[in-house]
């Protein structure tokens, strides 16, 4: 599980948030992977740089979207799991 | 057919730089008629095709053979492949990139790497790609990618002489530290057809190896991405060849002609275009080859008013032709094809043949491929 406060994620290796000019969409590239991605999905990758803590990429979003904090950070944790799980974050 | 349906853009191109390769696989993808050095289109030209392709929508291109590395000029085009904006992927065998090499394609904006191994066994594997020392280079390579942090997948096809050692490749691809392992069943078109009797598994042996990577996957869960496909000549249903033809990707040959896959030429009468006289888009959207098994209109009985006509598309043309005699009828991989009971026949018997001599790929038969005796 990750630990809010010490956990940076960040993209894995041969992985890359594109956007896409055709279908104007934020777009995940991996080795044989295009992950589409929505609006808050694309602001959390974004942020997953290595440098943000799992706690301060809550924070922004939780300045960015009218949600209670608490359900943002399942969301976020929801998310980088399962992208965890396909190798697709760090 | 209408002619001018609302075509959706392609998001992945096959750039097939090169058919000159140094291993002859049995079971290559390249087609019986391999296109020579001489017509191969220039690094410049491939440049303009990946910006055509990046406008047109694709997203990631896949830098294949043959031997992308038997190019001179690979780094050129990797660079001319990242700038064009693509997710740059590199299908390689691993012989002829040294580390200095490597580090070249990496500056360039290289996002990954696919690395085929034949076997987990040197001498079989060997043996497989008729290059004798082939198995220890390429292991030597993956530990430079991986050194170098680039994202590295493992590609392995199966066969009847290697399919035992099933999960021995996925732990083989984990030690190495590869992030994703591809494992394929061998495609019998082309070269593999031809070579059919001497690399088709039996049932038992497929039913057993999809049991062993279903019991491991748990196992790798987050640290290795297991894709398996199922091989068709044991499938009820067909899988979405291509994911529907001339529908997700496309394929350019070395010397520049534009197929929807890349075993298309062994469909006689399809019309291809070609990038040095066409721009892509126009031929992604018009080629006669492309039109051809585009969409569902194409489609007969009992493929037309099928519930999955969307979802598999009909399956493979070009196996549809080489078992059932015809591009446009359904796959005899779904057993709704009336020649789903031959090809499983065919399958069966092939697989029970003792014959384990290969044709190698672009050698002639006469020649020995190498010298290392058949078990």
């Amino acid at each position: 599980m990750p630990e809010p406060a010490r956990d940076r994620p960040r993209l894995a290796p041969g992985v890359r948030l594109h956007f896409d000019k055709t279908r104007g969409a934020w777009v995940l590239l991996g080795p044989e992977r295009v992950i589409e991605t929505e609006g808050p999905a694309s602001a959390i990758l974004q942020r997953c740089d290595g440098t943000r803590t799992l706690a301060q990429i809550v924070d922004e979003l939780a300045a960015l979207y009218t949600a209670d904090r608490a359900d943002i950070e399942d969301d976020v944790r929801n998310m980088l799991a399962e992208l965890v799980n396909k190798r697709m974050v760090v | 057919m209408s002619a001018r349906q609302e075509v959706s853009p392609p998001l992945g191109l096959l750039a097939e730089l090169t058919h000159r390769c140094p291993l002859a696989c049995p079971y290559c993808s390249n087609p019986l008629a391999l296109e020579n050095r001489a017509s191969e289109l220039d690094a410049a030209t491939w440049a303009r095709v990946f910006c055509e392709a990046a406008a047109l929508g694709v997203l990631q291109v896949h830098l294949s053979g043959g031997e992308p590395a038997s190019r001179r000029d690979l780094v050129e085009i990797v660079a001319a492949a990242r700038e064009a904006g693509l997710y740059t992927n590199l299908i390689t065998s691993g012989l002829g990139i040294d580390a200095a090499r490597l580090a070249r394609l990496k500056e360039s904006g290289l996002d990954h790497v696919q690395l085929s191994l034949q076997d987990v066994d040197a001498e079989t594997a060997d043996r497989i790609a008729g290059y004798r020392g082939a198995h220890t280079r390429k292991l030597a390579f993956a530990g430079m990618v991986v050194e170098q942090q680039l994202a590295l997948t493992i590609n392995v096809v199966v066969h009847r002489a290697n399919i035992r050692h099933i999960a021995a490749f996925v732990e083989t691809a984990a030690a190495l530290g590869a992030g994703r392992v591809e494992i394929a069943h061998a495609q019998y078109y082309g070269w593999a057809l031809r070579n059919r009797k001497a690399l088709m598994p039996t049932p038992a042996q497929v039913a057993q190896a999809m049991e062993e990577i279903e019991s491991i996957r748990p196992r790798y869960a987050g640290r290795l991405v297991i894709d398996m496909v199922v091989p068709d000549y044991y499938a009820r249903r067909p899988k979405a060849c291509m994911g529907g033809w001339a529908r997700r990707s496309l394929n350019v040959t070395p010397s520049g002609w534009v197929l929807p896959c890349h075993a298309a030429e062994s469909i006689p009468g399809l019309q291809f275009w070609s990038v040095r006289d066409r721009a892509l888009a126009e031929i992604w959207r018009d080629s006669p080859a492309f039109q051809a098994y585009r969409g569902t209109d194409w489609m007969r009985e009992p493929c037309r008013s099928c519930d999955m006509r969307e979802i598999d598309f009909g399956g493979c043309r070009c196996q549809a032709l080489a078992l059932a005699g015809d591009a446009a009828a359904t796959d005899p991989a779904c057993e709704l094809s009336p020649h789903h009971a031959i090809m499983r026949k065919l399958a069966e018997s092939d697989a029970c043949s003792a014959d384990d001599e290969y044709q190698y790929r672009g050698r002639s038969v006469a020649e020995p491929a190498i010298a290392i005796p058949v078990r």
